[in-house]
């Protein structure tokens, strides 16, 4: 699946890693002969991409968390970007979300 | 305000059973200046170090890094510190045991250079039985889940296969494929005219380049590392003087890039003397051409100034005698003749059909030979 529509699960892909960058205060992305240098927003958008949320539901935690509206456009951009260059993956969802997944 | 680094580049050793002709290692690599490896402690605390000071990405280089038993324990190191690791190796003899042990330590990606698409040409430039080892090792990498990135630097002996090392990464599955143009330094220039593509050779491998970059899209990553001595103005080399980057050669010296300790004109400090944040900051080969303060025309009154910080100060020194001038690939260089005439002379040879002249190999004995006459 090529592009993140609201159920589609996003992962950091195998050769990126997240890294808390001390000497400047801030989290980056880093990957092979590169890096990506995350604002606040970039940090909490992978941060939750622990490869169990969909797109809709991280969009949902950041609503909540920030109390921001129209953010859906914004964290979609974001990923899709990270995509193109091979650094975010997005699968269909592992299971259905039924109201007695234990995960929930 | 001093920036800080985000890249270090660590040459653990200058031993290497490959002998390329174009290694960017010392010429007199095997000369008494290099002659003490640091250990394996040494290593560690420079690692802490340049984590302390900013640095992010570490490249485990040589020589060949695999000749250090204690690579494991470095990756390891690095791992716990947050670097994210790149091992730059030959894979000559690696093998998977190794590689899986290196992955158990946190090694983060894997780039294994050949010399050409086929084991004839690739075993004659390296000058050593390499290229089965390194098909081998693609696919251990590759199974062991590494990210890949297939390294071939490219000149006159190699350039017509650029399609086929194209496909051969593809088929590989690797994630990124470098194509370097040789830059002339180290062994390179000293074989510069064996090594000098024509302009007509390096079209069509450009035209390859976005034709395949135009088939395969984000499946693979095709770098093009622009040949200088061809392009007009000079490349942003190493994203400016003491800036970002930084080398710490097998004895402990720490150069603003992997060419540096040629210019004899600056003397290098070492982290066996002094700690790596001093060498940084304050040490004078460092300083001397860090930001803008120092260009002279045409660079200081130049808008390009912020985009390639004057061009490569190894280049300045290797071809126009003088570290602190303009690159003299820059067209406005007042010694952009003495490129012209080297980029000339191999545009004549190959028209006057004349074999190109031959290359010495990288080995222990041209350079202890190349160390004495210093």
């Amino acid at each position: 699946m090529n592009r993140p529509g609201p159920v589609v699960v996003p992962r950091i892909a195998p050769k990126a890693r997240l890294q808390r960058d001390e000497v400047r205060d801030r989290e980056v992305l880093l990957y092979p002969e590169g890096l990506v240098a995350l604002n606040e927003t970039g940090s909490a958008i992978l941060n939750l991409c622990d490869g169990t949320r969909s797109v809709a539901e991280i969009v949902q935690t950041l609503k909540q968390r920030y109390g921001a509206e129209g953010i859906e456009r914004d964290v979609t951009a974001f990923l899709d970007g990270l995509a193109a260059k091979g650094l975010v993956t997005f699968a269909p969802p592992s299971y259905p979300p039924t109201p007695s997944d234990p995960r929930r | 305000m001093v920036p800080k680094p985000l890249w270090l580049l660590v040459e653990l050793t200058y031993r290497c059973p490959l002998q390329c002709p174009y290694c960017s290692n010392p010429l007199d690599f095997a000369g008494a200046r290099f002659k003490r490896e640091l250990a394996t402690e040494e290593w560690c605390r420079v690692f802490r170090e340049a984590r302390a000071l900013g640095v992010l990405q570490l490249g485990l280089s040589g020589g060949e890094p695999l000749l250090r038993p204690d690579l494991e324990t470095l990756v390891a190191t690095a791992h716990e510190l947050g670097l994210y690791s790149s091992l730059i190796t030959s894979a000559y003899r690696l093998s998977r045991d190794r590689l899986a042990a290196l992955k158990q330590a946190g090694l983060d990606h894997v780039q294994i250079s050949v010399q050409a698409a086929d084991a004839g040409l690739s075993d004659r430039i390296a000058g050593t039985a390499s290229y089965r080892d390194k098909i081998a090792a693609y696919h251990y990498t590759r199974e062991l889940g590494f990210p890949l990135t297939v390294n071939v630097v490219l000149h006159r002996a190699n350039l017509h296969q650029v399609e086929a090392m194209i496909r051969l990464a593809e088929s590989l599955g690797a994630e990124r494929i470098e194509l370097a143009n040789t830059q002339f330094y180290g062994w390179a220039f000293h074989n510069r005219d064996a090594l000098m593509p024509t302009k007509a050779q390096l079209d069509v491998a450009w035209e390859v380049v976005q034709r395949e970059r135009a088939r395969l899209g984000n499946k693979l990553e095709i770098v093009w590392v622009l040949p200088d001595y061809h392009e007009q103005y000079p490349k942003p080399c190493m994203g400016g003087w003491g800036r970002a980057y930084m080398t710490v050669t097998p004895g402990g010296e720490v150069w603003p890039c992997h060419a540096a300790g040629r210019i004899t004109t600056l003397e290098f400090a070492n982290v066996r003397d002094h700690p790596l944040e001093w060498i940084w900051s304050e040490s004078e080969a460092f300083k001397r051409f860090r930001g803008d303060a120092w260009m002279p025309e045409p660079c200081r009154s130049c808008p390009r100034k912020a985009v390639d910080f004057g061009g490569c100060r190894c280049q300045a020194f290797l071809v126009a005698g003088d570290a602190g001038v303009t690159d003299p690939v820059c067209s406005l260089s007042p010694h952009r003749r003495l490129v012209d005439e080297a980029v000339a002379a191999a545009e004549q040879a190959a028209a006057a059909a004349e074999p190109p002249a031959e290359w010495a190999y990288r080995a222990a004995p041209a350079s202890r030979v190349i160390a004495a006459r210093g």
